[in-house]
């Protein structure tokens, strides 16, 4: 049997540096398949024996796409080992800024990062704006920009861009491939709508600014949010400063019910076929988010925490993140070396080498049977998971929590699907958008929230009490956690005299973008793309598909930790 | 280029788009007002967005974390859209490309081919130069590569961000990577730095649009920055910067200062090391910046932050304008005025009843200041 490869270096829309490589038989399906994180930075090494206050700011730029989640790992992370319990309102405002994330990250993700794998620009070039707009009107009666002009304003806008013959971003893609089943008229609704999508993510993300000062990469503080309360000031969180968050937030239901919902599902069933592809490894893990009685409390989530396994939505297994023996870190096919030959570690003994034994570039092919990324491949008690949206629907669907069961309940049934068909590419770009509408409403509830605890008085954002680093101990371990847009987050310290002694990350899209490990199993990217058919592998829009479908952040994914601050890479080129 | 000159202008663009030239002329007024000229100079940006076609620009990105793509996609005046759509051709761009893989490397080369002198090189990140550059690859190739064989026949780098104007976070130490800022590999090239982690999204397109406006790049500082944005100190233009003066400051936080909104010199504020526009403009349209929500700037547009001694220790002895004083000067100056008599350092609420006494007493600012 033939065997063809297909390199895709540059995978684009996405952050930050990914290369997939993939075995095709001769059928033109995918039989083997290689993903690899082709950037590293060393962010953790930088961190040792900084002061840990700080670190929450270093950890941010580990990724500006999914800005403020390492920050809030990071400082989770750091109050958990000095033994720091933020005050509600500081808990409340990260709650916020944390579900501004989501809708902002993942309708950004669904318009301007996945839809080109859905949606044929050009075709749109075809549509009738007349029925454009009746296409427009029937699939979201609510939403106001649905009018035949509108529509022939953005295909006067298109086809004078087409035109010019400088086709920016748009050029030398896949238009016109058998893969794109939309009409001309969804094609251009969903091209008014990336437009649209694109002027109002700026809007949302408003919210961090109001209580981090910027966005990308808002303030953050250890003890609590530095953004003061007062409502008898007007250089502090006040009636103004509210009233703004409200209105953004209100801005956000209508952009999520009546554009983001819509088009998903309007689009969703043309591609139904894509329920069957690109479900991957089965297994699931969410560490669980948006406390409501405390970090400590996992049971009071509004994400749930749990593990599903072999795609069985009867029963839900506990995680225990903390636990060195369930995390640990594989790399069999990653540049690392780990000392004495030890295989696999966890977090807190994280001790790695950079050791890059691949070809010298420029290079043509990597080899799978030896090291091939700059990801580590972490593992769940030696299991492969995958992390992110369809694992935290998926979890909080089995764990039966109504909320999770109606949205899902509503989406299956007006694309006509069983619940099986979430494992799957389709699934997974839809759960994205189902959380998002329960993000967008518990959104709206913690700003209720916060208001409640102003009315009674409560307007504490900081607990200072153990800012000062002679309150510390000698010698202290943390861990921190979030659900990143893109899954599972953990952040764990060593702070050692008030310094930090070791920190390491082990990120969402590695877990989801990891090489295979010592036992061969492949990572969750891997996996998705086994068995997928190719129509033509010199345009590679089915792999583009399933690899969007998980949102990878390639940033986030390259991390490792030096036993010392001084940690050298060492180097072989072949 | 013949190729070059049959291009539509943005002018035409924009009249093909159903903008009227009432409304041109109004987007002209309000693009030389975000860019600070003054009414005589509408005209030229008029006339420069009526005549030009729409340059290429190649976007690359090395080792970075793309909060600066994320940044320019938040410009409110003008949009991201506008200005990808009708302003420049914006041919590549990992981050929003629809092409992948090979199409990508053939639309750089392509680029590069057709239109050299001609095209703008934009730089998001910096390049790994330890080991051969292996810790940063596209398409197989390094970064480093990339780089220089695309700056080779630029018109001119515009340096987004700390990382590409100087290392910022993987450059920090011990610089793992050996990560380095683009004009320490460009040479023989005008680089444009444009620091900041991010920079605003407003900056970043008023760099772009100068650019396109005045046929020239914007007048540059020593260290390559555009004067229009870099050139004043957050702390000269502060807007807490009267309590910085009369010594009231945040002493920890969520204190009554903090909620004041005090200055948050001793909470370790960067402003009076910081030189950028974010006191002027603010983020995000206006809403608010790292101060103005009561953290202190962490002075990320400065090269070299990040080891500049941790955030939250503040700056030794900041001196007074035109007076020869520290803000612990002033604090114990204004106590011995209030007869307060402690030597020592010592809180703020000590501070704020002696300058409140100060003034009450009618004594001129000066004269507490000058010991």
């Amino acid at each position: 049997m033939s065997t063809q490869r297909v390199v895709v270096d540059p995978i684009t829309r996405i952050e930050g540096h990914l290369r997939i490589e993939a075995m095709l038989d001769d059928r033109k399906v995918i039989k083997d398949a290689m993903s690899t994180g082709t950037m590293w930075r060393g962010i953790e090494i930088i961190l040792q024996g900084r002061d840990p206050r700080d670190a929450w700011a270093f950890t941010e730029r580990i990724c500006g796409v999914c800005t403020t989640v390492h920050a809030l790992a990071s400082v989770r992370c750091v109050e958990n080992a000095l033994g720091i319990k933020v005050p509600e309102n500081a808990e409340i405002i990260r709650n916020i800024m944390f579900l501004t994330q989501y809708v902002q990250d993942h309708v950004i993700h669904f318009y301007h990062l996945h839809a080109l794998d859905w949606v044929d620009v050009v075709s749109a070039l075809k549509a009738d704006p007349a029925a454009t707009a009746a296409l427009a009107q029937k699939v979201s009666p609510h939403w106001p920009l649905a009018s035949a002009g509108y529509f022939s304003d953005v295909a006067a806008t298109l086809k004078k861009f087409v035109e010019s013959g400088q086709l920016g971003l748009f050029q030398n893609a896949y238009w016109g491939h058998p893969a794109y089943k939309l009409p001309p008229e969804a094609n251009l609704m969903a091209v008014a709508h990336y437009l649209e999508a694109l002027r109002w993510q700026k809007e949302i993300i408003k919210i961090h600014t109001i209580f981090g000062g910027k966005n990308p990469h808002p303030n953050y503080l250890v003890g609590g949010m530095p953004c003061a309360i007062d409502l008898n000031s007007d250089n502090a969180i006040n009636m103004e400063r509210l009233n703004l968050v409200r209105d953004l937030i209100n801005g956000a239901i209508t952009i999520i019910e009546q554009l983001y919902l819509p088009d998903l599902l309007a689009i969703a069933s043309f591609y139904l076929e894509w329920a069957a592809i690109g479900g991957g490894l089965g297994n699931y893990m969410a560490y669980g988010d948006v406390p409501q009685n405390g970090i400590g409390d996992a049971s009071k989530f509004r994400f749930p925490r749990g593990i599903i396994l072999n795609k069985n939505l009867a029963e839900v297994l506990p995680v225990d993140p903390t636990d060195a023996q369930q995390i640990a870190e594989e790399i069999a096919h990653s540049w690392y070396d780990y000392p004495g030959g030890q295989t696999a570690l966890h977090p807190f003994d994280g001790v790695t080498q950079p050791h890059y034994t691949g070809p010298r570039p420029p290079y043509e092919n990597l080899d799978e049977n030896g090291k091939y990324s700059w990801l580590k491949a972490p593992r769940w008690k030696g299991t492969a998971m995958e992390v992110g949206p369809l694992a935290r629907v998926l979890i909080g669907y089995a764990s039966g929590r109504p909320e999770f069961k109606e949205v899902v309940t509503e989406a299956l049934g007006r694309l006509g699907a069983p619940p099986a068909a979430l494992f799957s590419t389709l699934g997974r770009t839809a759960a994205r958008g189902l959380e998002s509408r329960l993000a967008v409403y518990w959104l709206k509830e913690e700003y209720e929230h916060l208001v409640t605890n102003l009315k009674a008085g409560i307007n504490l954002t900081a607990d200072t009490s153990k800012w000062d680093p002679s309150t510390w101990p000698a010698e202290a371990k943390g861990f921190g956690f979030t659900e990143a847009p893109r899954g599972s987050l953990g952040h764990w310290v060593h702070i050692k005299e008030g310094k930090i002694a070791n920190y390491q990350a082990v990120v969402p899209s590695t877990w989801n973008a990891s090489p295979k490990d010592g036992k061969g199993q492949h990572g969750a990217y891997e996996a998705a793309l086994l068995g997928t058919p190719m129509a033509d592998p010199k345009q590679p829009v089915e792999i583009l598909r399933t690899i969007h479908s998980f949102d990878p952040c390639l940033a986030c994914a390259s991390h490792v930790v030096g036993p010392d601050g001084r940690t050298l890479a060492t180097v072989t080129v072949r | 280029m013949e190729k070059a000159l049959t291009r539509p202008t943005t002018y035409e663009l924009l009249r093909a788009h159903g903008v009227d030239r009432r409304s041109f002329l109004k987007f002209c007024t309000m693009m030389a007002a975000a860019m600070g000229l003054d009414a005589t100079a509408v005209g030229k940006v008029v006339e420069a967005l009526e005549k030009k076609p729409r340059i290429p620009v190649l976007w690359l990105h090395g080792l970075e974390c793309t909060c600066c793509s994320e940044s320019f996609i938040r410009s409110s005046h003008p949009i991201a859209q506008d200005v990808v759509l009708n302003m420049i051709s914006l041919d590549l761009d990992d981050t929003l490309q629809a092409a992948a893989g090979f199409q990508v490397e053939e639309i750089r080369k392509r680029i590069m081919k057709e239109y050299p002198g001609k095209y703008i090189l934009a730089v998001e990140g910096n390049a790994p130069t330890k080991d051969g550059g292996v810790y940063c690859t596209v398409g197989g190739q390094t970064f480093l590569d990339m780089l220089r064989e695309t700056a080779e026949n630029a018109m001119a780098v515009v340096a987004w961000g700390s990382c590409a104007s100087n290392g910022c976070v993987q450059a920090a130490h011990p610089n793992p990577t050996g990560a380095m800022p683009v004009h320490k590999l460009i040479h023989g090239k005008p680089v444009i730095n444009v620091p900041g982690c991010p920079p605003i999204g407003e900056v970043m397109t008023g760099v772009i649009t100068y650019i396109l406006t005045f046929d020239r790049l914007p007048e540059l500082d020593r260290i390559g920055r555009p004067k229009m944005f870099y050139g004043q100190r957050l702390h000269d233009k502060c807007y807490r910067r009267s309590f910085f003066d009369a010594g009231q400051f945040v002493e920890a936080w969520d204190d009554e200062g903090a909620r004041k909104g005090w200055c948050l010199y001793k909470m370790g504020c960067r402003g009076p090391s910081t030189y950028n526009s974010c006191a002027t403009f603010k983020w995000n349209n206006g809403v608010s910046w790292p101060i103005g929500s009561g953290h202190g700037c962490i002075g990320c547009s400065e090269a070299n932050f990040w080891d500049n001694g941790p955030f939250y220790q503040r700056l030794s002895a900041v001196p007074l304008p035109g007076v020869e004083s520290t803000p612990d000067q002033i604090g114990k100056t204004a106590a011995v005025v209030a007869g307060v008599g402690v030597a020592a350092h010592f809180g703020s609420f000590l501070v704020r009843r002696a300058l409140g006494a100060r003034k009450a007493d009618g004594e001129g600012h000066s004269s507490g200041e000058r010991e």
